[in-house]
């Protein structure tokens, strides 16, 4: 631990703290066990002494864990302007109503009589993201926005195969600004993917998008609005020309918090969709809880949506785990079972509480505070494509050229300011990246504070304070780390060696 | 061992006979920062012009090594997997990626020499 200005290495009331195998040692316990009698040893005669667990009275432990909670940043310390990643306030209504008893402490495999409420919620909070996308199907289990595209594509590749076209529809098209999941999940269901380049204004290159387009096309994956926080003005023409060729649109709905109330995608002829829950629609994320990728099928794809589906019968709503009992097509089932309901109380309290018009002042203002950020930066930091933007800033490094201050040294000086680094070096097809998306929860007041902040960095800057830069942070718990030796000789284990290692419990 | 040249992706191509060395220039590896992992194509891998033949993976970013030309891979570099920090202090030599037994030697009359790469950078600047 770095910084050692006090006798005890303490600054302040922020406490440091080592690893928890530097405080605790062998010989010590929290509790005290007697000695097992009559059992058989299931530890391969490994004994207490042997395994190197570190012992802490139950204070100490406490402290430990308190202490090192105190060194996280949360979306609840302060603003987390991390761009494409809609670090807003998740609101505490939501989580009262994911502690009810009546959802918390249900099981999956309870009997479907049992929990009518619970499938009543997802059948509710699947009727208003189908309303909010103009989409006719979801599937809700996917558990994260990867998974979901992941959704969306197989039920695109089940298409495919269903008209008997999978040996031939084998490229996939993505855009050079695109999230890394679209061409992973593309390569991974075994199609090859084929950029298409960004036009001078950011967004796609429709011409060169049409010169790719053939009936070897399965599909697009675009993301709108896009990682450059711009809105894909030709969306309408992209849809049109490739379902032309036959192909399918996916969209990533990463973004969607930025459009949510004012676009429906199926309006612009996306056949699915994945929304991140724990984006747009308020659920903890970011170490503070598991995503949510519910994805959205149009006419064309809604056969082939993954099981289960909720279903209305006579004796109530009906879990359908098997399949097919329609004419439906469903491609499988995506997890073991029906997705993270706590997630879906939690999005669905906020929908309920915002209302239709509520959600599109979520967009409306996300938008607003995005561009105030542009418009009040856009004088000293440098945009590399004209605003208005949506729901991010995107800014280059133009602005430090003539420093020797790079993208990561103005970042880890905003650590010292108390502030969560924007997105950086993302989206690759701006030089040193600054992606800044400060979301519908921040007021005035914060906003203004934060410009102000970086207003001075770029100052600092330019004005050659450079040790402010290349030092930073200086003032958080630990001061700059090793990046390059941290990923070329990653250490990810402590004071284990070899000879421990070989004596594996039974 | 005759002139290098220079794809527009900040490839460099050296030929000697029918084989030919590839490695990523001394402005890409500027740009990438740090380099913490490389993967290479395997020893009898044939690629096409154009066709990703790698992955260099920095700090920053991970990025696609391009091949320049069609050929048959003979032979990568082994030191690199070890010490990826090659790349950054020796791009032009001991940080070189792949030989390449060449398919059509006239796909390097298409690619840039130094003068023009030097061009090239300076406009992306």
């Amino acid at each position: 631990m770095n910084g050692k200005t006090t006798f005890t290495g303490h600054r302040g009331l922020e406490l440091r703290e080592d690893l928890i195998f530097e405080i605790g040692t062998r010989d010590r316990s929290g509790v005290d066990l007697a000695p097992l009698r009559g059992l058989p040893d299931r530890l391969g005669g490994i004994t207490r002494d042997q395994v190197d667990l570190p012992g802490l009275a139950e204070p100490e432990a406490v402290r430990h864990y308190v202490r090192l909670s105190q060194k996280n940043h949360a979306i609840d310390m302060g603003l987390y302007p991390l761009g494409s990643c809609t670090m807003k306030h998740n609101p505490r209504l939501n989580e009262k109503m994911a502690r009810l008893p009546g959802f918390a402490d249900i099981h999956p495999l309870q009997p479907v009589s049992t929990v009518q409420g619970a499938l009543r919620l997802m059948d509710q909070l699947a009727h208003w993201l189908k309303t909010l996308t103009g989409m006719p199907e979801v599937a809700l289990s996917p558990k994260a926005g990867a998974h979901g595209e992941l959704c969306g594509m197989m039920a695109v590749r089940a298409a495919i195969e269903a008209r008997g076209e999978i040996d031939r529809r084998t490229r996939v098209l993505v855009p050079e600004s695109a999230h890394g999941t679209n061409p992973a999940t593309a390569a991974l269901l075994g199609f090859s993917v084929d950029e298409i380049p960004a036009s001078e204004d950011g967004r796609v290159d429709l011409d060169a998008f049409r010169d790719k387009l053939g009936d070897d096309v399965a599909a697009i994956m675009l993301t709108n609005p896009n990682t450059c926080g711009l809105f894909e003005r030709d969306i309408i023409a992209i849809a049109d020309a490739v379902h032309a060729v036959g192909g399918y649109f996916y969209c990533d709905g990463a973004n969607f918090n930025a459009i949510v109330g004012r676009v429906r995608p199926g309006d612009l002829g996306i056949d699915a969709m994945h929304i991140n829950l724990h984006k747009t629609f308020s659920t903890p994320h970011g170490g503070g809880g598991p995503g949510a990728g519910p994805t959205v099928l149009s006419e064309r794809l809604a056969e082939f949506a993954p099981l289960p589906h909720v279903v209305a019968n006579a004796d109530g709503l009906e879990l359908v785990e098997h399949g097919p009992h329609t004419p439906d097509k469903p491609f499988g089932r995506m997890v073991a079972f029906h997705g993270q309901m706590g997630m879906f109380v939690r999005a669905l309290a906020y929908m309920m509480s915002h209302g239709a018009d509520g959600l599109r002042q979520v967009a409306d203002d996300a938008v607003l505070n995005a561009n105030y950020i542009m418009a009040e930066l856009g004088d000293v930091m440098s945009a590399p494509f004209a605003g208005p933007c949506m729901h991010e800033a995107l800014f280059d490094d133009t602005f430090l050229k003539d420093t020797d201050v790079e993208t990561l040294d103005f970042a880890k000086a905003m650590i010292d300011e108390g502030y969560h680094p924007m997105t950086m070096y993302f989206p690759l097809v701006v030089h040193g990246a600054m992606l800044i998306e400060p979301t519908e929860t921040e007021s005035k007041a914060s906003l203004d504070l934060f410009i102000a902040t970086l207003r001075d960095l770029v100052a600092a800057a330019q004005a050659g304070d450079t040790e402010r830069f290349k030092a930073a942070p200086q003032l958080a718990p630990t001061k700059r780390l090793d990046e390059t030796r941290a990923a070329r000789q990653p250490v990810l284990r402590y004071g284990v060696t070899e000879k421990k290692q070989a004596r594996a419990a039974e | 061992m005759s002139a290098i040249k220079f794809t527009k992706d900040h490839e460099w191509i050296s030929l000697d006979g029918d084989t030919a060395t590839v490695g990523i220039t001394a402005y890409a590896q500027e740009q990438l920062g740090d380099v913490v992992f490389v993967e290479m194509p395997e020893a009898g891998k044939t690629v096409a012009q154009g066709d990703e033949a790698g992955v260099v993976e920095s700090v920053k970013a991970a990025s696609e090594v391009y091949a320049p030309v069609s050929g048959e891979v003979v032979e990568a570099n082994p030191e690199l997997e070890d010490n990826p920090a090659l790349v950054n202090q020796d791009p032009l030599a001991g940080g070189w990626f792949f030989r390449l037994r060449l398919s059509d030697a006239g796909e390097l009359d298409g690619l840039m020499d130094e003068a023009a790469y030097k061009a090239y950078i300076e406009e992306l600047d």
